[in-house]
C-alpha cells in the first residue's frame, strides 16, 4: 500500500507518548502529574496496540484485496470479497456444528455450577477434587486432542472402559457426523469444565459466611440456599460465563481441528477460514470471513447484554 | 475536540499506518550462475529443508562436509523446519528465508521470477534434467528436484501371495476382486487409506496421466473436466469409493496412524497403500524395525492399461531454488547443483535421479521387468491447473474433497457417487471459465 500514509502517521504516534517540553519551572510538577499516569500505560498500550488492534486493522484491510497470503502484489478489491462470502450460503452452514458445542456449554456450565457449589461448602478432599476439576484447563489443547485421538480409537480407551461393563467396545466414536460431533462437544466440555468451575467457585466464596449461617438458622436446606444465596450472589459471573461459551462455540476451532481436520461433518466456521487462507490461499476472502465471525460474535454478545442486563449483586 | 478524541485519532492513525505495511523489493528477473572456478567461491548459506529427520541424525551434515571437498571455503548450514509450508510462507513476506530453499507449495509460478534467481534456461536445462518444466517461467529455470518419484501401490508380496494373486491386476475390477480375495483368505487389511493423516489421500491424485497414458495429462486438468467419464481422476475416484464401499479398508478410518500404519504393512497386516514408489524405503525401514523380511514390500503400477502396457507418471519431489535476495548465489547455485548431481540423495532414497541418463533405482526393477513405461508429465500448464484447484475450491492436492468421497462410500455422508464427482466437475469448469475471462 501507500508508503506515504506511513510517513505521515508516524510522526503522530511517536510524539503522542513523549508529551510536550514543559514550558517553566513552576508549572512542572502539575505536568508531571498528568503525564505519569500516561508513562506507566505505554507498555501495556503498546502492547495491546501491536498485538491486538493492529493485526485486527491489518486483517480488515486484506479483506478488501485479493491477497494470497505470500504474493507481493494485492489488488484493492472494494466489497468483492463480503459479496462472495453472502452469496454463498454454504460457507454459513458449518454453522450448525456450533450447535453440538452450544449445547455441549449447556452441560458444562451446569456442571460447573453443581460441582463449584458442592466443593464451596465442607466436603472431604476439597482440595484434592478442585484440582482435580481444574487440571484439564491447564493442558495443552493439542496435547488433549493427541490424548483424545488415542481414547475415541476403535478399541481404545474408551471401548476398554465400556467392554469393562459388558458393553460392546467396538465402535468408531469419531465415524459418523453425529457422534463425531459429540465427541469432540464432550472433549470441550472435559477441558472447559475446570475454567467455568474456578470462576464459579471464586464468585461464590466471595460470598459472606454470615448468609449461611443466618440460612441455616432459618432451617434453609442445602438447595433454598443455593436457590436464594449462591445463584443471585454469582449472577454477573454466571452471565459472564453464558457469554464466553456462546462466543466460545460459534469459534471453535483447536480440538476439531486437531483431532479430525473437519473430517466427517465437524467443520466449524474457524476451520473452513483456515482453510480458505492457508488451503486455498484466499487470505483476503478468508479475512472477510473473520471479519463477519468477529462482527457477529459482537451483535450475540450485545444481544446478550441487552437480554440480560448486568446489575448490581444485592444481597444483604 | 476533547482529549479522549484526540487520543482516539492518534491511535487510529497509528493503526492505519501499521495496515498499510506494504511489501517492498521488487528485484526481479536475478540469476544464480553456476561457479566456474569451485575454489573461489564462499560465504555461509542457509539451506532450509523440510527433512528434519536428516538434518537431526546429521546425514545432511555428511553431505556438507562431502560438499567442502569441492567447495572448501562455502559453510553450510541447514535449518529443518517441522511446518514447512506453513513456516516458509510466511517468512517469504520479508527476504529472510535462507539462501537455498524448497519451494513452497503456495507460491504461484508466475511468482517465482520474484523470490528465486534463475537456474538457466530451460532449452539448456532440460538436456540433463528431468522435471525442468515444473518450475520454467518465461523459458527460464528457477528450481530443480534433487529427486523424483513414482506413485503407485506398496504393497505386502507375503499377503498376497497368500491370498492366491501371483499378478498384477490389470483393471480396476481385478483390483477389486484381489483384494476381496485376500479380506477372505487372509487377517490383513486389505486396503489402508490412512483418512486421519489427510496427504496420503491427495496422492491419489497422482494416479492422473497412468490410466489415459497421456503425456499432456496436465494439460487435461486445465482444460477439461478431470471427472468426466473416462477421465484419470473419475477412474482413480470410482476406485477409492468401492474400495471403502465394499469394506476393505480398516475398521475406523478417522483414527488411523501413518507412522503405526508402516510396521503394520510391513509385518503384512495390512496388504495395501496408494502411495509412492519415495515411501518404499520408509517401509523396509519399518520393516527392519519390526523384525519383519523388507523384502516382503512390493510396489505395483495403476491397475490400468494401454495398449497391453501399464504406465506410470514421473513426479518430482520439492525443487530447490536460490533465494533471489541471497548474497551467496554463487555459493547457493553450487549447492544446488552438486546437490542434485553429485550428492546420492536420490540413490540413498531408492528415488529416481533427477538426471536423464542416471538408471533406474533398484525399485524400480520390477517395472523395468514388466515394461512399464514411465511417462515425464508435461507441466507446462501446471500453473493454471493449480489456480483453477484454488479458485474452485476444489482441492485435488488437498486432502478435502477425497475424506468427503471416503465418507460418502462408507454412508457417513449422503449422496451419490455420480452426484459428488459430477458437482466437482462443475465447480472445476466454472473456475476455469472464471479465469480464463
Amino acid at each position: 500500500m501507500t508508503d506515504t500514509t506511513r510517513k505521515a502517521a508516524r510522526p503522530v504516534s511517536q510524539a503522542a507518548p513523549a508529551g510536550p517540553a514543559p514550558p517553566s519551572a513552576a508549572r512542572r510538577p502539575r505536568r508531571w502529574r498528568g503525564v505519569t499516569p500516561w508513562l506507566f500505560l505505554i507498555a501495556p498500550l503498546a502492547l495491546l496496540i501491536a498485538f491486538t488492534y493492529a493485526p485486527i486493522v491489518n486483517m480488515v484491510a486484506y479483506s478488501f484485496t485479493d491477497w494470497d497470503g505470500v504474493s507481493p502484489e494485492l489488488r484493492y478489491t472494494g466489497a468483492e470479497n463480503y459479496t462472495e462470502l453472502f452469496t454463498r450460503p454454504e460457507l454459513f452452514e458449518v454453522f450448525f456444528v456450533s450447535g453440538y458445542y452450544l449445547a455441549a456449554s449447556v452441560v458444562q456450565i451446569g456442571a460447573a455450577l453443581y460441582f463449584a457449589t458442592v466443593l464451596s461448602f465442607n466436603v472431604r478432599f476439597r482440595n484434592f477434587f478442585k484440582g482435580v476439576l481444574f487440571f484439564p484447563y491447564l493442558i495443552n489443547g493439542v496435547a488433549i486432542g493427541f490424548v483424545f485421538l488415542y481414547f475415541f480409537q476403535d478399541g481404545g480407551t474408551l471401548d476398554a472402559i465400556l467392554s469393562l461393563f459388558g458393553h460392546d467396545g467396538d465402535r468408531s466414536w469419531l465415524g459418523t457426523p453425529t457422534s463425531a460431533n459429540v465427541s469432540l462437544a464432550g472433549v470441550s466440555v472435559w477441558r472447559y469444565l475446570g475454567l467455568n468451575f474456578v470462576l464459579f467457585l471464586g464468585a461464590i466464596q466471595s460470598i459472606p459466611g454470615e448468609l449461611y449461617e443466618a440460612a441455616e438458622l432459618d432451617g434453609a436446606n442445602r438447595w433454598q440456599q443455593f436457590r436464594h444465596i449462591i445463584a443471585p450472589g454469582i449472577r454477573p459471573v454466571l452471565s459472564l460465563s453464558v457469554i464466553l461459551s456462546v462466543s466460545g462455540s460459534l469459534s471453535v476451532f483447536e480440538i476439531p481441528y486437531i483431532m479430525t481436520g473437519g473430517a466427517t461433518g465437524t467443520e466449524t466456521f474457524v476451520i473452513q477460514t483456515v482453510k480458505l487462507a492457508f488451503q486455498f490461499n484466499k487470505t483476503g476472502l478468508a479475512s472477510a470471513a473473520a471479519v463477519v465471525l468477529l462482527l457477529i460474535i459482537l451483535a450475540v454478545t450485545w444481544v446478550q447484554r441487552r437480554l440480560v442486563p448486568d446489575d448490581k449483586v444485592d444481597l444483604v | 475536540m476533547n482529549r479522549r478524541t484526540v487520543l482516539a485519532l492518534a491511535v487510529g492513525a497509528a493503526l492505519l499506518a501499521s495496515g498499510c505495511t506494504g511489501t517492498g523489493g521488487t528485484s526481479k528477473g536475478a540469476d544464480a550462475d553456476a561457479p566456474d572456478d569451485p575454489a573461489k567461491v564462499d560465504g555461509t548459506i542457509t539451506v532450509l529443508t523440510h527433512r528434519t529427520d536428516l538434518v537431526q541424525d546429521g546425514t545432511m551434515k555428511k553431505y556438507a562436509a562431502e560438499f567442502n571437498k569441492t567447495y572448501p571455503k562455502v559453510k553450510v548450514e541447514f535449518d529443518g523446519l517441522t511446518d514447512y509450508e506453513g513456516e516458509v510462507k510466511i517468512r517469504m513476506n520479508t527476504e529472510n528465508y535462507g539462501d537455498v530453499l524448497m519451494i513452497p507449495a503456495v507460491i504461484e509460478k508466475k511468482d517465482y521470477p520474484k523470490f528465486f534467481a534463475s537456474l538457466g534456461t530451460e532449452a539448456e536445462r532440460s538436456k540433463k534434467y528431468r522435471f525442468t518444466d515444473y518450475t520454467t517461467v518465461d523459458g527460464k529455470v528457477y528450481g530443480q528436484s534433487p529427486l523424483g518419484a513414482v506413485p503407485g501401490f506398496i504393497y505386502n508380496k507375503k499377503v498376497w501371495s497368500e491370498a492366491g494373486i501371483t499378478d498384477w491386476p490389470t483393471t480396476p475390477a481385478e483390483f477389486l476382486d484381489d483384494l476381496k480375495a485376500i479380506k477372505s483368505k487372509t487377517d490383513a487389511i486389505p486396503y489402508y487409506t490412512n483418512f486421519k493423516d489427510m496427504w496420503p489421500l491427495t496422492q491419489w491424485t497422482q494416479v492422473n496421466g497412468s490410466v489415459g497414458c497421456d503425456e499432456q495429462a496436465t494439460t487435461k486438468l486445465a482444460e477439461g473436466d478431470p471427472w468426466a467419464d473416462g477421465a484419470d481422476l473419475r477412474t482413480a475416484d470410482t476406485l477409492l469409493y468401492d474400495i471403502v464401499r465394499e469394506g476393505l479398508i480398516e475398521k475406523d478410518p478417522t483414527t488411523t496412524n501413518w507412522e503405526a500404519s508402516k510396521p503394520k504393512l510391513a509385518k503384512g497386516e495390512i496388504a495395501t497403500m496408494w502411495l509412492g514408489s519415495w515411501a518404499v524405503i520408509q517401509m523396509q525401514g519399518a520393516a527392519k524395525q519390526a523384525g519383519a523380511d523388507s523384502d516382503d514390500i512390493g510396489f505395483m503400477p495403476f491397475p490400468a492399461q494401454k495398449n497391453g502396457t501399464f504406465c506410470a507418471v514421473t513426479l518430482p519431489d520439492y525443487n530447490q531454488a536460490v533465494n533471489v535476495n541471497s548474497d551467496h548465489k554463487a555459493a547457493a547455485r553450487a549447492w544446488i547443483d552438486w546437490f542434485t548431481d553429485k550428492s546420492g540423495y536420490a540413490d540413498a532414497n531408492l528415488a529416481l535421479s533427477p538426471l536423464k541418463d542416471a538408471p533406474l533405482p533398484d525399485v524400480l526393477g520390477p517395472y523395468q521387468e514388466a515394461g512399464v513405461k514411465l511417462l515425464d508429465l508435461d507441466d507446462t500448464k501446471g500453473a493454471q491447473v493449480k489456480s483453477i484447484d484454488n479458485q474452485s475450491e476444489v482441492g485435488i492436492y488437498k486432502p478435502d474433497y477425497r475424506q468427503e468421497l471416503v465418507d460418502l462410500a462408507r454412508g457417513a455422508r449422503k449422496g451419490s457417487l455420480d452426484d459428488f464427482l459430477t458437482g466437482l466437475g462443475e465447480k472445476w469448469t466454472e473456475a476455469q471459465k472464471n479465469l480464463g475471462s
